[in-house]
């Protein structure tokens, strides 16, 4: 086993756990700084496969942004505490549980059978300039199209968002 | 790096991410699980760009995409939960059933 599987198999259980503090945590901010933690994993895992423009998107926007925007949602709703507000009726849960742990158990199965023997070999980090020329080249309809529906979600917000 | 580990993992966040959407009464903590499941489809994304080699670094930009739409999709969705807050004193989505009948 190698140094970066080893790297790799530390960030995965971190943000694995992280994630299932999320979505079990009894506490709305709780909940919410441990989606800082699973981000920042996931941000980690994305360096470890070469891709450290990427890695700096999610900590920036994700990490940087959407939490905070996250937090401002809860401070503005006046979280509530505890298993019952926040949570729906155990039966619900269960059903929950059984349909993510089928969801994941389906997805790994599949997964084993068809990349059992496959293997990531990690080349230098993509760079930053390789990306910016093929994003500007052969997808630059795509960006167009996000900043349009970027500037509709903001518009969008807005309108909903004041008082009138 | 076997091509299974970030693809197992990514499996693993997006199944919590389901089981969180379904197991929350409340749109905040609704909003947070789907940004776990985003993140899953972006981790695969990466690791398939990593596992292809491809030259125009396709699964890295459609990761960058999705983070953009993720970031669109969050600001429309906590404005309307400010907005049913407003209006109905609450985020619980199991009481907000104006669409029923």
């Amino acid at each position: 086993m190698t140094g970066l599987e080893v790297a790799f198999l530390l960030l995965a259980v971190t943000g694995g756990l992280a994630g299932l503090l999320v979505v079990t945590s009894r506490n709305v901010v709780h909940a919410a700084l441990w989606l800082v933690v699973a981000l920042a994993s996931v941000a980690g895992i994305y360096l470890l496969l070469a891709a450290p423009f990427v890695a700096f998107v999610q900590v920036i926007i994700y990490v940087g942004a959407i939490v905070v925007l996250l937090l401002f949602g809860i401070m503005l709703t006046r979280a509530p505490v505890g298993r019952r507000v926040l949570d729906n009726s155990p039966r619900a849960r269960v059903g929950a549980f059984v349909v993510g742990a089928g969801v994941f158990v389906m997805l790994t199965v599949f997964l084993a059978g068809a990349f059992a023997d496959e293997r990531i070999s990690i080349q230098a980090a993509t760079a930053t300039a390789a990306l910016g020329t093929s994003l500007f080249r052969n997808y630059v309809l795509p960006f167009e199209a996000v900043s349009v529906l970027l500037l509709a979600a903001l518009v969008g917000a807005i309108v909903l968002a004041r008082r009138d | 790096m076997p091509l299974l580990y970030p693809l197992t993992f990514a499996a693993f966040l997006f199944s919590v991410g389901v089981y969180g959407v379904l197991a929350r009464r409340n749109a905040v903590m609704v909003l947070m699980s789907i940004e776990l499941m985003l993140n899953a489809v972006n981790v695969n994304l990466v690791a398939f760009n990593a596992y292809l080699r491809d030259q125009l670094v396709s699964g890295q930009i459609f990761a960058l995409f999705v983070i953009a739409v993720a970031a669109a999709e969050v600001g429309i969705g906590l404005a309307i939960v400010l907005l049913i807050f407003r209006n109905r004193e609450t985020v619980n989505i199991d009481e907000v059933d104006l669409l029923r009948w």
